[in-house]
């Protein structure tokens, strides 16, 4: 008996530890986002201003709806304009807040097979890609970045069907695993400039293609809607908000600078 | 083959300068698989002699089965976990999801049919040994299960220890209830699985490293608690 009370005690003990204290919301977010180490530069400004804690759930932009729409996050950011928008559609969230863009980049090795470098166009350097048949790995996994680069396919004439599986691999993981892949395959990737710039294990790729406009990458703010979900810290959350719309975010946001590179370019309310 | 050295020198270095945050998810690593590790023993070291003294219809089947639940893949578990405690589904009043009380929910579920099913066949044997003895005591069920448990308290320790060896190494089922929050969830497994997707090997390794070594202390500091295999006793 002795032997169980001594277990029951440790099990209490560790128990306790578990409790948390502070005011704090939790918000999904991409993982470009977070490997752009943005979020390490704002959110204790944001716990020094609001006195609120963000916690950050890592994950794609798929998964990120998922969660505010079972209402287990407060609020989500995201970078994928028809998701957002089906996500305000149903009820999840009152609004869209646009809040900053950065950009995508198209990765390869750099020996350019391919030849992408000198193309005129986003669509044009993805038909280069396909006519050489050259590796390409996707995210394929549902998240903004797999999104735009299917847009990119799209906008180059490619459908699903003319990506053989001989040369079009879907990895089915987060940006920086799909980087590793192709690292591994020395293999052309799209990816967001933060996680590339962030990236150790760049190997033999490098960055061959950037600047298209339709490459730009929109990052928005969506609340989830206490009306639907009684429970989300909804005060917060709009805290947060105003704090993403003020002057303060604006020069943080502006003024974040990777590898002597600005990343992202704010444009919040400017839809 | 340079990886793996960066990783062991990035190991060196983090225990060396006792880095704060490696303190931090090194604790939060215990502190889930130790309270999962009790709680799954309260439950399964019992169920696992109970099974071993009753005979009852269907016990084949239902040794079977747990033996079967030993090989849960904890990536369902996790996703199942995770839909039983999210706002959107029966226990999400609790608010429990992406808490270390998720974390150690997940793991209880993983490790209890592995710590019964091990329990279990160490008991059955000393079973066989203690039958005539137990019956002729005219013990009662409840006697007998303490004095299985009691006497074969070295087998049940293995039981234990391979509990927490699955649940000290497991990331599928923690990374889904748990989210992998910085300064919350965070623990050495989704710790390597994140540094593993930034493409930081070194670190990535040297946080593996840190896990090894932690697991091995753990058993280390066990059996020297229960003074197995030491002196002349075989």
């Amino acid at each position: 008996m002795r032997v169980m009370r001594g277990v029951l005690a440790l099990v209490m003990v560790l128990l306790a530890g578990t409790a948390m204290a502070a005011d704090r919301m939790r918000m999904a977010v991409t993982t470009s986002f977070e490997n752009s180490g943005l979020a390490e530069v704002m959110l204790p400004e944001v716990l020094k201003d609001l006195d609120l804690e963000v916690q950050l759930l890592v994950v794609g932009t798929g998964q990120a709806i998922r969660l505010g729409e079972a209402g287990d996050v407060d609020a989500v950011l995201v970078h994928s304009r028809p998701a957002e928008e089906a996500f305000v559609a149903n009820g999840h969230a009152r609004h869209r807040t646009q809040i900053m863009y950065n950009d995508f980049v198209l990765i390869g090795p750099a020996g350019d097979p391919a030849g992408i470098a000198g193309a005129g166009s986003a669509a044009a350097a993805m038909s280069d890609i396909a006519a050489a048949g050259a590796p390409f790995v996707s995210r394929g996994d549902e998240s903004g970045t797999h999104k735009a680069e299917l847009a990119l396919w799209q906008a180059a004439g490619i459908d699903a069907a003319a990506r053989n599986p001989s040369w079009y691999r879907a990895a089915g993981a987060g940006m920086g695993a799909t980087l590793n892949v192709a690292s591994g395959m020395a293999a052309y990737v799209l990816a967001d400039r933060a996680s590339w710039l962030n990236f150790a294990n760049k190997g033999d790729l490098a960055l061959l293609f950037a600047g298209d406009p339709a490459m730009f990458n929109q990052y928005a703010y969506l609340p989830v809607n206490p009306a639907l979900h009684p429970h989300v810290n909804a005060a917060a959350a709009e805290a947060l908000e105003a704090w993403l719309l003020s002057d303060r975010a604006q020069a943080l946001i502006d003024g974040y600078r990777l590898n002597g590179e600005q990343l992202f370019t704010y444009n919040a309310g400017a839809d | 083959m340079n990886e793996i050295l960066q990783g062991m020198a990035r190991a060196a270095w983090l225990v060396v300068t006792l880095d704060a945050d490696l303190v931090e998810i090194a604790l939060r690593s215990l502190q889930v698989t130790l309270t999962a590790v009790a709680i799954a023993s309260a439950i399964g070291l019992p169920l696992g002699a109970l099974l071993a003294v009753s005979r009852f219809r269907h016990r084949r089947a239902a040794i079977a089965t747990l033996n079967a639940l030993m090989g849960l893949p904890p990536v369902v578990v996790g996703l199942v976990v995770y839909l039983l405690l999210s706002r959107s589904g029966p226990f999400g009043v609790f608010g429990l999801l992406f808490t270390p009380t998720a974390m150690i929910v997940a793991q209880v579920m993983l490790l209890t049919p592995l710590i019964a099913s091990i329990a279990h066949q160490a008991m059955r044997d000393l079973w066989a040994d203690y039958h005539d003895l137990l019956i002729s005591l005219n013990a009662s069920r409840a006697q007998r299960i303490r004095a299985l448990i009691w006497d074969g308290r070295r087998a049940l320790l293995t039981a234990a220890l391979a509990g927490f060896g699955r649940g000290i190494g497991e990331v599928g089922a923690i990374m889904i209830v748990g989210g992998n929050i910085d300064h919350s969830t965070r623990v050495l497994t989704t710790a390597i699985a994140l540094e593993t997707a930034k493409g930081d090997f070194a670190l990535a390794l040297g946080l593996g490293f840190v896990l090894i070594a932690l697991a091995l202390a753990v058993n280390f500091a066990i059996h020297g608690l229960a003074r197995t295999e030491a002196g002349s006793r075989w």
